[in-house]
């Protein structure tokens, strides 16, 4: 049994719940334990670089600082907190003087950051750590050619992080091919999916959705994978204002790769959140047999 | 006796801690304009902003929308070939903006971060409704309808969270992020 501290993010709590669910079910049918950090605390999304780039690295440096008291490497699925704590992780370990700074403030709750655990992204903790082979052996009801985007957003490849293969990817293809599923082509799969912007600058969101999900339709996919809460909801939940908006009728189902793969290893759809989507995945699961 | 410093020299001392190369060494090439995907909502492109930068038109630069329109994808930064983190420039002229508060009408995106902080150092976390809602308005009752009905079908899963939750510790992390903004930041 691998065991990681676990990271869910603001967003895991409840809009993405089966997220959060389908993290815990899967990795655990993997042999991975996902123990959660006792008292986390917001990595304050983009929002705290508006405002203070210090606060913002100290208030990941926080949750770093707790995973440091566990002794265990940090784990998050959303990649929006993932970017947060990585690079701060590596601005604290390259500044000691900014690492001073923050371990000042920490020491008011008790805490310092001293740099000794590591930061991942789930996505990377199933393909490397667990191993597409183990995956493999795992799978007790493969997909079935399911076509499905593997839509890897941004901020699991940027910045550039060592590995992440920024320009060209394809972990996540062969984590669906694993599973039996077939990854469609989808040429936008790392492109933006608009982020906050569906809050502040609607219309530029939807636009950048719009794309996404033509360019998904275009490749016939029958499913979108994701790795990011909010680029799920962008996806999922705004399709409606983006078929109204640009004169289309996409209904295309929005899920976690967690919940693909634990579908594939067998676990039963309603304990990995299945059945929450605005756009139900019902009909193209059935076809794929799980 | 004291220097004052240009303006391409302070927005190059905004992000000097992220790694970049200054837009002093930028080439105008345009890469950035044309990885960005949001530039059709822009009123300037990443690349012309640069140019009015260096060129010293402080003024141009702050009023214009492009920076709060940036999603922070860093396709830009990734692509640049001069190593330039043009998504932390956006991020500094954000910062920059809201010091000098900068603006006659306090753009959405500037409110929504402010309110994000606030929550935090409340809470210590997140929560979406108390981020959407003040925006529910804004496009008119047909925008209002398609809002309830998401936020009507969300309740229905269970996807909508009624209450923030507070972390445990959230007297300590207060104290934390006083040590870092100064008193009137805590509000």
């Amino acid at each position: 049994m691998r065991t990681y501290g676990y990271y869910p993010g603001c967003s895991l709590e409840r809009m993405a719940a089966s997220y959060h669910r389908s993290a815990v079910e899967t990795a655990r049918a993997l042999g991975v334990e996902l123990r959660e950090l006792e008292d986390w605390n917001c990595c304050g999304a983009t929002a705290y670089f508006h405002i203070d780039e210090l606060l913002a690295t100290t208030l990941s440096a926080r949750n770093l600082a707790l995973a440091e008291q566990q002794g265990l490497d940090v784990v998050t699925p959303c990649s929006g907190c993932y970017k947060n704590m990585y690079f701060t992780r590596e601005h604290l370990r390259q500044d000691p003087d900014l690492a001073e700074h923050v371990n000042t403030a920490l020491g008011e709750d008790g805490l310092e950051f001293r740099g000794t655990v590591r930061v991942r992204h789930l996505l990377e903790v199933l393909v490397q750590d667990v191993g597409l082979a183990e995956i493999r052996r795992r799978v007790t009801r493969p997909l079935r050619g399911l076509r499905v985007a593997p839509y890897y957003g941004c901020q699991i490849l940027r910045p550039r992080k060592p590995g992440a293969g920024e320009e060209a990817p394809h972990f996540f293809e062969d984590l669906l091919a694993a599973i039996g599923a077939a990854p469609v082509d989808f040429p936008l799969r790392d492109r933006c999916c608009g982020g906050s912007l569906i809050v502040t600058h609607r219309p530029a969101a939807l636009s950048m959705v719009y794309a996404l999900l033509q360019d998904a339709a275009d490749h016939d996919a029958e499913v979108v994978a994701t790795a990011c809460p909010l680029c799920q909801v962008n996806l999922e939940c705004y399709q409606r204002q983006v078929n109204r908006t640009f004169g289309t009728s996409f209904c295309l189902p929005v899920l976690y790769f967690t919940q693909l793969v634990g579908l594939a290893l067998g676990i039963p759809p309603q304990r990995l959140g299945v059945g929450t989507e605005l756009i139900s995945p019902a009909a193209v699961l059935a076809k794929a047999a799980v | 006796m004291a220097r004052t410093l240009t303006f391409d020299q302070e927005i190059a001392n905004l992000f000097y801690a992220m790694d970049s190369n200054p837009v002093q060494a930028c080439i105008q090439c345009g890469i950035c304009s044309g990885t960005c995907p949001a530039v059709a909502f822009m009123q300037h492109s990443p690349r012309a902003v640069i140019a009015m930068i260096r060129a010293g038109q402080k003024t141009a630069v702050l009023a214009s929308n492009t920076y709060w329109a940036c999603a922070s994808c860093y396709a830009c930064s990734v692509k640049c070939p001069q190593g330039i983190d043009v998504a932390a420039m956006m991020y500094g002229l954000k910062r920059y903006a809201l010091w000098r508060n900068h603006f006659r009408r306090v753009p959405p995106a500037a409110d929504f971060s402010r309110r994000f902080v606030g929550l935090i150092t409340r809470y210590g976390r997140s929560y979406e409704p108390a981020l959407a809602a003040p925006y529910l308005w804004r496009r008119g009752l047909r925008g209002l309808l398609d809002e309830v009905r998401m936020a009507a079908g969300l309740l229905r899963r269970g996807r909508l969270p009624l209450l923030p939750r507070r972390i445990r510790r959230v007297d300590r992390l207060r104290r934390v992020i006083g040590q870092i903004l100064p008193a009137g930041g805590l509000t």
